[in-house]
């Protein structure tokens, strides 16, 4: 048995606590938003907040999330409103298949809070560990520029 | 009634097309969502075609029991084909039932028509002005994609579900020597027939390991059939080939001409790359009287997926039912239909329960089909600064594979079973759909007489089909690099020797536009270039031009890519840029950094760090420009890869000056380029 803090919800879950907390996530949680990409830690379709950090959850086995609270794709928005760097998202159109925009959104999220001010070639950068095979690269740099924006100045 | 289109003629009931649910109508499209945005383009024609507003229109994804066979969603023809029958069923409808002054009742009177109403003896009320189409309509499915909602067909959890893995062999043309007696593992079950081997489990977590444990615990024969990835230009062009004629006009260069000018290009052999995984959900079910199979894929054509499963598998196809459910990016003919496959074996192991089987990312990167390495060699006689002779020869594997193609099943695990239906070698789509290995062969210039002639290897151990562009990508990489040094040697300006070739005024507008707002021939920075390549896609499709900029210092970068692409009517602007950035993005991935490696035995590209795409601070600024047009729609999908990749190329020229001939442009291949120089 393991206890997590998801999305600000206290939930405990059952089994081996080797499991990788992306599996946990989708299957036990029916929180399927954070996507498997690759199971290697190398694409970052499955970035989820642990604390401060953003991990990839195919890696993280679930005994390691133990008090520390976790926030997936689906802990960023509220019902009615997305967070602003997935309402830029949309604004720009910056996507095409979105199977890697899940993770994109959660460490977009983590750098526009540390770094409001990122310029482009930061935003870039801090992306690095994201793949995108469709080519949305720049309409997802754009975007998260526009949210950085929107935060500093909210209208 | 002359001139139906071709898809109401092969699917002539309106209750293929058209149904409604909730007050709103649903239209039933034969073409997939990949990511591209056609489910919300198609709406936007059905809503325009019906005279309804878009709210009260929505799209249905691709199935076989319900909606039309539109064939493939491939080639960038999805709008080409399904913008006249929309228009002919939206027609039909308007004749019949309204529209009148009130949306509902309108509504409710297409409700009532009869679904069995044969479309093709129907008059169809003439085309109204355009509403939907022409507008930066937001895509329908980008929502539930963002915000982290189930949307695609790895989230599928229905009630019973099992989770399936299958374990490939570990190289092609291995076969299972043994598996332990009596193997077991916690919380699985195994699968096997032949040297096909899977495993089906409640619990995701125990499938996973327990595929760790099979993978350790199974001996498999292997053999060393596969190519020195070093020298594949050599290769292609031994062993058994078959002929692919396209032109052999009096006075073209013949092999060797004494008088030509001659270069060769080539690339490697290409992965989809896709982010995740290929994944199929399917349910085999006992009716007594026979059994039957639902399967849920992400494949680009249902219809040939479901005759492929009940050819292999000697069902009725009337028993297969396939349905399109989106996953991540398709690129061509990926392992979608091979995953929905390897579902419906696992299934069929577990009689009533839904088993959703996903691969590896190793299997992904490894076992899908790959796109074929190329390689060209190019002839051409230039007097007065004009080109007067031309030669096109290429070898290269097929460029389709799919099921059904050529009559041939085509699924990966049909080859591993214990009664096989063997894998047969790639073919290509004939010359009336654009080609294959040949597809952009003939030069869209004025060059005098030609000889254009493919040689298709037969014999290889690895499996190609069909990827983005096809044979497309390598020539149009090769003509265009080519005609940048036919330029040089005429002393002429690439742009302006190009449009001096140019006989058709779209395809000399979209080089000279390009050009003008790259900023041609003004300054640029020190190791910088830039760099120039065209193409008309398949000779008919989308004119496209593409400038590149680079920069060549210690490493080398591509900064911004200008792309000006006339596709004639555009039903989505902004839907149809996106594309053409994408398409324009991937390819300069293509270009520097993708090439699969192998050893004698084993495709060596199982991981992102074996096979490295362009990262988010490598992707170049893309500024695209859609030529206004009233002329009919020509696609976005597949314009901009060869042009892209060539004006990259054209560009390390204008910087360095020299020219990289053999894809990838890594800097080890410039710094190879310039000792063959020197």
């Amino acid at each position: 048995m393991t206890e997590l803090v998801v999305n600000g919800a206290p939930v405990t879950v059952e089994g081996d606590p080797d499991t990788p907390l992306l599996t946990v996530l989708r299957d036990d949680l029916g929180l399927v938003g954070t996507r498997f990409g690759c199971g290697q830690g190398l694409c970052g379709a499955c970035f989820v907040r642990l604390g401060d950090t953003v991990v990839p959850s195919c890696q993280t086995p679930v005994w390691q999330a133990e008090g520390q609270p976790v926030t997936t794709v689906e802990g960023l928005s509220a019902e009615d409103t997305p967070h602003p760097v997935q309402q830029a998202l949309l604004d720009h159109q910056a996507a095409q298949c979105g199977f890697c925009i899940s993770g994109i959104v959660v460490r977009a999220a983590a750098l526009l809070e540390e770094e409001p001010d990122a310029d482009p070639d930061r935003v870039a950068e801090a992306l690095d560990r994201n793949l995108c095979r469709c080519g949305a690269h720049r309409r997802i740099v754009d975007a998260v520029l526009a949210a950085a924006e929107k935060v500093a100045s909210p209208s | 009634m002359t001139d139906l289109p071709a898809h109401v003629t092969a699917n002539p009931r309106l209750g293929s097309w058209v149904a409604v649910a909730d007050g709103v109508v649903e239209v039933r499209v034969g073409k997939a969502e990949l990511g591209q945005g056609i489910a919300t383009a198609l709406a936007q024609l059905a809503a325009d075609a019906l005279g309804l507003p878009l709210d009260r229109v929505r799209t249905v994804a691709p199935h076989t029991g319900l909606g039309p066979d539109q064939g493939l969603t491939a080639g960038s023809l999805s709008v080409t084909q399904s913008a006249p029958a929309l228009a002919h069923v939206g027609g039909v409808v308007r004749t019949l039932a309204g529209p009148t002054a009130s949306v509902d009742d309108y509504v409710a009177r297409i409700a009532g028509l009869d679904p069995a109403l044969d479309l093709t003896d129907q008059p169809a009320a003439g085309p109204v002005a355009a509403a939907a189409v022409g507008a930066d309509v937001p895509r329908t499915d980008l929502p539930d994609k963002v915000l982290g909602r189930p949307r695609y067909l790895a989230d599928q959890r229905p009630p019973g579900l099992l989770h399936g893995r299958v374990l490939r062999p570990p190289s092609v043309g291995a076969t299972l020597r043994s598996v332990p007696d009596g193997w077991k593992a916690p919380g699985v079950t195994l699968v096997r027939d032949g040297s096909f081997l899977g495993l089906v489990g409640e619990r995701e977590a125990d499938v996973d390991r327990g595929l760790d444990q099979l993978a350790r615990d199974v001996d498999w024969d292997e053999h060393d059939l596969l190519p020195d990835d070093t020298d594949l230009p050599t290769w292609l062009r031994s062993g058994s080939h078959e002929d692919v004629p396209v032109l052999d006009e009096p006075g073209a260069p013949g092999p060797g001409s004494p008088d030509a000018l001659r270069a060769s290009y080539s690339r490697p052999f290409l992965l989809h790359a896709s982010i995740a995984p290929s994944a199929g959900l399917a349910v085999w079910t006992d009716h007594g009287t026979h059994t039957g199979v639902h399967v849920q894929s992400h494949s680009q054509g249902v219809h040939g997926l479901r005759d492929a499963i009940a050819t292999t598998l000697g069902l009725d196809r009337e028993h297969v039912t396939v349905e399109h459910v989106e996953n991540a990016g398709c690129y061509g003919h990926n392992a979608a239909d091979d995953a929905a496959f390897d579902a419906v074996l696992l299934a069929r192991a577990v009689p009533g329960r839904p088993v959703l089987l996903r691969w590896t990312r190793p299997d992904e990167l490894t076992w899908g089909p790959l796109s074929s390495a190329m390689t060209v060699d190019l002839q051409a006689t230039v007097a007065d600064g004009r080109i007067t002779s031309w030669s096109h020869e290429l070898w290269s594997q097929g460029h389709t594979a799919r099921p059904g193609y050529a009559g041939n099943p085509g699924l990966l695990a049909g080859a591993h079973l214990a009664d096989p239906v063997p894998l047969p070698p790639a073919t290509d789509p004939p010359a009336a759909g654009g080609g294959g290995s040949t597809r952009n062969a003939v030069p869209g210039y004025a060059v005098g007489p030609r000889r254009i002639l493919g040689h298709r290897k037969t014999d290889s151990p690895l499996r190609t089909s069909a990827m983005r562009a096809l044979g497309a990508h390598l020539n149009v990489f090769a003509i265009e690099s080519f005609v940048d040094e036919l330029a040089a040697a005429a002393g002429a300006d690439p742009v302006d020797f190009r449009v001096a070739h140019l006989d058709d005024p779209r395809a000399a507008h979209v080089v000279r536009e390009a050009a003008r707002l790259a900023g041609w021939g003004s300054a640029m920075p020190e190791d910088s270039g830039r760099g120039l390549g065209y193409a008309r896609y398949k000779d008919r499709g989308a004119y496209c031009a593409v400038v590149a900029d680079v920069e060549a210092g210690s490493e080398l970068r591509v900064r911004r890519l200008v792309v000006v692409a006339d596709l004639g009517r555009v039903v989505n602007p902004d839907g149809a840029r996106n594309q053409l950035e994408g398409g324009a993005t991937q390819a300069t991935s293509w270009t520097l950094k993708e090439r699969v490696r192998m050893d004698r035995r084993r495709l060596l590209s199982g991981d992102w760090e074996l096979y490295p795409i362009l990262r988010f601070s490598e992707a170049p600024e893309v500024v695209v420009h859609l030529v206004d047009s009233d002329q009919p729609p020509l696609g976005a999908g597949e314009a901009a890869q060869g042009p892209t990749s060539a004006a990259i190329a054209n560009a390390v020229h204008h910087a360095l000056g020299v020219r990289v001939r053999d894809l990838p442009l890594t800097a080890e291949a410039v710094v190879r380029a310039i000792e063959n120089t020197e």
